[in-house]
């Protein structure tokens, strides 16, 4: 299911309409500043700042959009996105794994790694931003697997999954993996978290006559 | 009871604590960076350490409903290893970040010409960084240890108001005050203080400018020491009013010279529009 608030997901043309209005009229002349500052000067570091900043500026709540306006803006190439991501807190993490599908990067595989590390973090913020729209495009088949399978150890609600119903459609070793979670479960006189027969269902259904690309 | 923790180090505290924690009042505290008992051996073990108080730990107060800020610095006592100074030059690209109100703990431990230079720099860097200081006052040789403290103050750039010197007690109250930083008490089983003292000290010195903390860390310490003085304040007649102001107000109003508290997590609406809001957001 579409979470239409996860800016990963969204045209980047309509995250800043929709963020400004929750914007007093301070925040959002910085956030027009920093945005232009972004644009005109990307090699300079004031717009990191901004990127570090955007919280007390904007919000935390609204935080997250613009910080990922201020990526699309700049455009940092992989290197300096790595270094970003590697020095920043977890909404600043968080922020680039969703900005990632908005920047050219985004078209390449060189961003896995630090969609990989999300997924050993134990903050299922940084978890829900992992399984964006970017993992759903470049993670591989066991990776892919394993992030659906911490989502419902941690209780993240699989509908974060980006792509999920396409990626788990026909996939046995998913469903291998559901029912041995489950068994696990069960013996052990917990309860089956319920998005994991939802995902089972996806898994069991007869895989589609033109087979996903295998990653 | 609404509480504020401006000093614990839950690092080193389990979940059972946060529990405990939430359930005796704490909505919101600061971490203030620190030693870890055991020396470090490199500046990348301060980054990880940093990037926990900037990512995990938050979350995990988050999860208890306590909103959690740190502070950030070279702490005393490893401000002499050499193998630890490279620190100082990686801080600014922490100090910029949302979750750091203040830069912390700095201040003496054994008293070297090292912990001289790091001391006045990282005043320095809290001058260029609009952001106040948590100085720490040594534990050993305290009275001459914060008149040093004080003089490195007054040639700093930073004014007393932006200043907290913790772990104060009865001997060194005096000459605090007289500086104008604020006050802060550290209030432990049974070393620094305790409640029963700090009630006696609120009643000479009044509640303004006093911060009440439990610091609590790995070693023999309490995280409800503060809910232990608001509750030994009410045993002694001051007010509920008066108990606000010390373990709520003044810490907001300390660190939200930073600008950069937000205290909006607290899950009982109702404590979010206290006073209009406006002590929630910090002082903003």
């Amino acid at each position: 299911m579409l979470n239409p608030r996860d800016p990963d997901q969204e045209a980047v043309g309509d995250i800043a309409p929709r963020l400004e209005q929750q914007l007093d009229a301070p925040a959002r002349e910085w956030l027009r500043q920093a945005l232009a500052e972004a644009e005109a000067q990307p090699q300079k570091s004031t717009w990191e700042l901004h990127f570090a900043s955007a919280g007390r500026q904007c919000g935390r709540a609204a935080a997250l959009d613009a910080r990922v306006l201020l990526l699309h803006s700049a455009g940092p190439d992989t290197v300096t996105l790595t270094r970003l991501y590697h020095q920043g807190t977890a909404a600043e993490r968080a922020a680039v794994l969703r900005a990632l599908p908005h920047m050219a990067v985004g078209k390449t595989p060189d961003a896995v790694p630090l969609v990989e590390d999300a997924l050993r973090a134990n903050d299922t913020t940084l978890i829900r931003a992992a399984v964006g729209r970017y993992a759903a495009a470049h993670l591989d088949r066991h990776g892919w697997r394993h992030a659906v399978l911490k989502c419902l150890f941690t209780g993240v609600p699989v509908r974060s999954v980006n792509d999920l119903a396409r990626r788990a459609r026909g996939d046995a070793e998913l469903a291998r993996m559901l029912r041995d979670f489950a068994h696990e479960r069960t013996a052990a006189g917990r309860s089956v978290p319920e998005d994991l027969h939802h995902v089972l269902e996806l898994a069991l259904e007869s895989a589609p006559a033109h087979p996903p690309e295998e990653f | 009871m609404r509480i504020f923790d401006p000093h614990i180090h839950m690092t080193s505290r389990t979940t059972d604590d946060y529990a405990a924690m939430y359930e005796a009042g704490v909505r919101a505290l600061v971490e203030p960076s620190f030693w870890l008992g055991q020396p470090r051996t490199s500046p990348g073990s301060f980054y990880d350490y940093f990037d926990s108080l900037l990512g995990w730990e938050p979350f995990r107060a988050a999860q208890h409903g306590i909103a959690h800020h740190c502070t950030i610095a070279l702490n005393p006592k490893e401000a002499g290893d050499p193998r630890c100074l490279p620190v100082l030059d990686e801080l600014p690209r922490y100090l910029v970040k949302d979750g750091v109100v203040a830069v912390g703990e700095i201040g003496y431990d054994s008293m070297t010409p090292a912990e001289d230079t790091a001391l006045a720099a990282q005043l320095q860097l809290a001058a260029d960084h609009g952001l106040p200081a948590l100085v720490h006052t040594p534990h050993r040789d305290k009275a001459a240890g914060l008149t040093r403290t004080l003089d490195v103050l007054r040639e700093s750039g930073l004014p007393p108001e932006r200043v907290v010197l913790d772990h104060l007690n009865e001997a060194t109250v005096d000459e605090a005050a007289d500086s104008g930083c604020w006050l802060g008490f550290s209030i432990y089983p049974d070393t620094k203080m305790d409640e029963h003292r700090m009630v006696r000290l609120l009643r000479l010195h009044g509640t303004a400018r006093v911060l009440v903390n439990s610091a609590a860390d790995w070693g023999r310490s309490d995280p409800l020491k503060t809910r232990a003085v608001g509750d030994a304040m009410l045993d002694a007649g001051f007010t509920d009013d008066e108990i606000d102001q010390v373990l709520w107000r003044n810490p907001v109003a300390f660190y939200g010279q930073s600008g950069r508290l937000e205290l909006d997590l607290a899950p009982d609406p109702a404590a979010v529009t206290h006073e209009g809001n406006s002590i929630l957001r910090g002082g903003e």
